[in-house]
């Protein structure tokens, strides 16, 4: 479905208006009357977080509410954080599944920091989740959930709806099950069973509180159920037994408007899109542009696998998508299909990188490009599969046996990973070598809105196979070498299988300059060491943009990746404070784009916020010479735009 | 790249799907020599790989494939310099991987005739679980596999091959491990093709290899091949004319299953027949047991039963009863085609990819000025 959204007129642009910043998101706001008795209030943004169990569709529902809100035309930010368990045992602290949701009237970075609104399934989330939720929030908790022995398997000896607990805020007691039930009897289903629509009677109730459009909600039930038609009437009577719930309770006294991000968006047509759907996307659209078939060779992985799921859905776009044995053959078959021309991709997580490294290390050496998507998640080892760090920085850059560079690009937020694709492939297809993509589990899995790019100015991504002898010998004969380069960029000629005259044969044995013969002579190997670190470090990269709007800063914030929102969105904060602070992010980070240490010496401090303990601010220390100090954090969660605001006024202060 | 047609359903007039149909064929007849490159070949003096590479240099023309179109992948280890004295496409890779790395060019590429050369520990230590798998998929590639029952390029170690009891520098008290026997374990893995063959025996590996070519999907040729220098007569039994007639038998689709020395008729006095009691293959004299209840060789079975069972004749140890010849050929689906199906009918069921249409989605808004 399709919505215009128009600039309100004599409204004032609210894109400078606080992000994260403790906006009374409820209580304050233009007082309207609206509705049958009931009062409107206008904010300008809001938090919800739905949790539950993790067999409560926690997740469904907060996409739900996501899609709603983005037709609806806010700007917006997701966190979905849920265990590893596909069914953790039910009830229990572990087994939380929950739903960040930040959407507003203005332009936004982050999920937020902390939420406006809890939904709350059952006591377990309700425990798991109370502590990050400030005191005059709102709190809906399904009561039919709180009995004594689910309350106990996460210890509360005292119902936490009584013992006062929580005192200051504003709590809805619903019975959420019994209301959806009833809601379902005119249904052939159990209690049991219709009870598990009652995450529908919660979205339609906090649709009806938020005023989101609900057509396309009951239009996404009915597809999804398409076979089962009576589910799918279940889910919508259950969906609109909570809006009509929120409708007419009194316990529901107002609700809430937030107005179309308007000001925020350049005009175009958008959708809301998460980072692994965003990098499929470009994948795809590389291979397009390029004109050379998509080739995936892959092993499941969290939270990887999603981009396996997406690509094999589009066979109709030429993509291949091979599900390997293990990661070394994802690879592997990924190297097969570069060498036969194909635009190759293996995608994984840092324990599959692990894996991959000595294959990484063949395609450095055979000069075939190949990308390498790694959506980080939390480690070492297994670590935390579902949660997000940027700890695979140092395994991208030196993972590998001997001299093996290789490109990294790093894409920034969710909608940023279809642009970091289409980049990879432009420096794997342009210089011939693999090239890492470091996405992580919160691009990933986070959405916000996307502006659809017109496949027009999509960049042109065509490459020329070699198509006959390169060089001439002293005696006037004609040869091909598989190891001559161009001089500017020093790719080596992709020349395919299926091409007469090109015969020949590579491999990770050190190889000759021009001929690629298997070589022991120490000068060459020498020269190709340093040949192929220089086809690196020279891979064509935008100098990094500085974000130093008085001019006078000292201080520098530098980071990189999914970082970018919590740093901008703690930046903005502290201008509006006053202080003067710069700004500069990095999506290249091998090879650092050529202005990046003059950038760096002209700052007096340098902070580098990253999820990990210190990885880029080692490289750049290790590059530049300079004392760029780390602000680490490792919890598997994003900063916090607060976090982070008061990490940068310390280093203002201390600096 | 054209990769349009169907190769899997057309007909040869065998009636069997034609293999490397896509593949297209020389424009002018071939001699061996175009098929050496121009690389000093530097195995061991006196190494069995020499052979075989003569017989597949000396086979290709045979084949009558357009050179460009032929790619020669290799792992590590002695065997799998091959290669590079291949004066066709080729790709010395890593220890183990290059069934994984063949399979991505033989599934993007069916116009291509892809072999992997691989040895026992390369494809059967390291490497093992790519080869049961690209064997399990019946992916387009012929498994070229040098056993010589001993790791070479590492200096003499065993391998999954090699005998328990095994001295080497490993081993110095003999190996504690109970080989492998490749041709089971390729059978166990659902292979539609395998193979046996002795690096000695040119015309017999020839014509394996002109029977591995001929089978649509993957196909494993197991070569003993004679390391001289660590583990020098290992395969003597089957080529010393004296114990051979005793220690091999040859199998030849749909001839009787006999060995040894000529009986009266001509054939060989013993014979493979089926153990009433157990189900089991067993030698027994022909003489003793008459003609009628010797086996016929049927390599194309749909059951890998006897195939299995033939392979389990052979003395791990000593390879006494060793059967040479091609063991399994039967049609399956090939992967390549497979895939190469699906993405017609992806087209067929929603059209020709429109990127646009994909980048826009179902669920948008659109802002105006």
């Amino acid at each position: 479905m399709t919505s215009h959204v128009s600039s309100p007129t004599g409204k004032q642009p609210t894109a400078g208006a606080p992000d994260g910043a403790a906006v009374e998101a409820l209580g304050g706001g233009d007082a309207a009357t609206g509705g049958p008795n009931k009062e409107v209030r206008k904010l300008e943004r809001v938090i919800i977080r739905f949790a539950g169990d993790s067999g409560d569709g926690m997740q469904l529902t907060g996409d739900r509410f996501t899609s709603e809100t983005a037709s609806f035309g806010n700007d917006l930010s997701t966190l979905p954080n849920f265990p590893a368990e596909i069914r953790a045992p039910a009830g229990t602290l572990p087994g939380v599944s929950s739903f960040q949701l930040h959407f507003a009237d203005h332009d936004i970075l982050t999920p937020g920091d902390q939420p406006d609104v809890l939904v709350a399934m059952n006591p377990a989330a309700l425990k798991a989740n109370l502590a990050e939720v400030p005191r005059g929030a709102e709190i809906i908790v399904n009561t039919d959930e709180f009995t004594k022995r689910a309350m106990q398997k996460v210890g509360y000896a005292e119902s936490p709806l009584q013992d006062g607990s929580l005192d200051g805020y504003r709590v809805h007691e619903v019975p959420l099950t019994t209301l959806t039930v009833e809601a379902l009897k005119g249904f052939d289903l159990g209690r049991k069973e219709a009870g598990r629509s009652k995450n529908m009677f919660a979205l339609g109730l906090l649709s009806w509180m938020y005023h989101r459009p609900t057509e396309a909600t009951e239009e996404f039930l009915r597809t999804k159920f398409a076979k089962k038609p009576d589910v799918a009437e279940a889910n919508i009577t259950a969906f609109r037994a909570g809006w009509n719930f929120g409708e007419t309770t009194e316990d529901f006294a107002v609700s809430y408007e937030v107005a179309p991000a308007s000001t925020a968006f350049a005009p175009g047509t958008y959708r809301n899109i998460s980072g692994n759907l965003a990098l499929a996307y470009g994948l795809i659209a590389a291979s397009q542009q390029s004109d050379l078939p998509l080739f995936l060779g892959s092993y499941p992985i969290t939270p990887a696998s999603d981009v396996l799921h997406e690509l094999s859905k589009h066979k109709n776009f030429g993509v291949r998508t091979f599900q390997a044995e293990d990661e070394i053959a994802g690879i592997g078959a990924a190297l097969g299909a570069a060498f036969g021309g194909s635009l190759a991709v293996t995608t994984t997580s840092g324990p599959g990188v692990a894996l991959k490294s000595e294959t990484i290390g063949l395609a450095v050496s055979l000069e075939l490009p190949l990308l390498i998507v790694d959506i980080q998640r939390g480690g070492p080892s297994t670590g935390l599969p579902t949660k997000t760090e940027q700890a695979d920085l140092l395994q991208a850059m030196y993972g590998r046996n001997g001299e093996a560079p290789v490109p990294i690009v790093a894409p920034s937020t969710p909608a940023d990973c279809f642009d970091a694709a289409l980049e990879a492939a432009r420096i794997a297809l342009t210089y011939r070598t693999p090239v890492f993509l470091l996405s992580d589990g919160y691009l990933a899995n986070g959405s916000e809105p996307w502006q659809i790019p017109q496949v027009t100015e999509l960049p042109d991504l065509k490459v020329q196979f070699a198509q006959g002898p390169n060089h001439t010998a002293e005696d006037g004969t004609a040869s091909f070498q598989p190891y001559k380069r161009d001089p500017h960029t020093l790719a080596r000629p992709w020349a395919v299988p299926g091409t007469p005259g090109l015969e020949h044969r590579i491999g990770g044995i050190e190889k000759q300059d021009g001929t690629g013969n298997i070589s022991y002579d120490p000068n060459n190997h020498d020269f190709m060491v340093r040949t192929r670190q220089a086809k690196v470090d020279g891979v064509d990269v935008p100098d990094v943009e500085v974000d130093d709007p008085s001019g006078d800063a000292k201080l520098l914030v530098l980071g990189w990746g999914s970082t970018y929102g919590p740093i901008t969105a703690a930046v903005r904060r502290l201008r509006r404070a006053g202080e003067s602070v710069a700004q500069a992010h990095l999506r290249y980070v091998n090879p650092f784009p050529a202005n990046l240490g003059e950038v760096l010496r002209r700052y007096d401090k340098v902070v580098v916020p990253e999820m990990n303990l210190g990885q880029l601010a080692r490289l750049l220390r290790a590059e530049y010479l300079v004392d760029a100090q780390s602000h680490n954090q490792v919890r598997g969660l994003p900063f916090k735009a607060e976090q982070l605001a008061n990490a940068f006024k310390e280093a203002l202060v201390h600096g | 790249m054209a990769d349009t047609q169907a190769p899997a359903t057309a007909e040869t007039g065998h009636g069997r799907p034609q293999a490397l149909s896509l593949v297209p064929k020389a424009e002018a007849k071939q001699s061996m020599k175009e098929f050496k490159s121009d690389q000093e070949v530097r195995w061991c003096p006196g190494c069995g790989d020499y052979a075989v590479l003569a017989a597949v240099q000396g086979f290709m023309p045979q084949l009558g494939l357009a050179r460009e179109n032929i790619v020669f992948v290799s792992g590590i280890g002695c065997s799998s310099r091959f290669p590079y004295y291949m004066n066709t496409f080729g790709m010395h890779s890593i220890h183990g991987r290059a069934p994984a790395i063949a399979t991505g060019l033989a599934a993007s590429r069916r116009d291509l005739s892809v072999w992997v050369v691989t040895g026992d520990g390369d494809a059967l230590s390291i490497g093992g679980n790519h080869l049961i798998h690209a064997l399990r998929r019946n992916v387009n590639l012929k498994i070229l596999l040098f056993n010589n029952r001993i790791y070479g390029l590492t200096k003499g170690q065993y391998s999954p091959t090699s005998e328990t009891g095994k001295i080497t520098k490993s081993t110095p008290m003999g190996s504690l491990e109970a080989p492998f026997n490749p041709v089971s374990l390729a059978l166990g893995a659902e292979a539609s093709f395998v193979a046996r063959t002795v690096d000695s025996d040119r015309k017999h590996l020839t014509s394996v290899l002109q029977a591995a070519a001929d089978h649509p999907g993957s196909a494993l040729v197991e070569i003993y091949q004679n390391c001289n220098i660590f583990n020098d007569g290992a395969f003597e039994i089957l080529k010393d004319a004296e114990q051979a007639e005793q220690a091999v038998i040859r199998l030849t689709h749909g001839e009787p299953i006999r060995f040894g020395p000529p009986a009266e008729d001509g054939l060989g006095a013993q014979g493979v027949v089926r153990d009433p009691a157990t189900g089991d293959l067993r030698v027994v004299d022909v003489a003793e047991h008459g003609t009628d209840a010797v086996l016929v060789h049927d390599a194309h079975s749909a059951s890998p039963v006897n195939a299995f069972a033939l392979s389990r004749l052979a003395d791990p140890q000593t390879l006494h009863r060793t059967p040479i010849g091609v063991l399994r050929d039967v049609d399956r689906p090939v992967y390549d085609d497979a895939m190469s199906e699906q993405l017609d009918a992806a087209v067929d069921r929603s059209g020709k990819g429109d990127l646009a249409a994909l980048l826009h989605g179902n669920d948008t808004w659109t802002v105006v000025g």
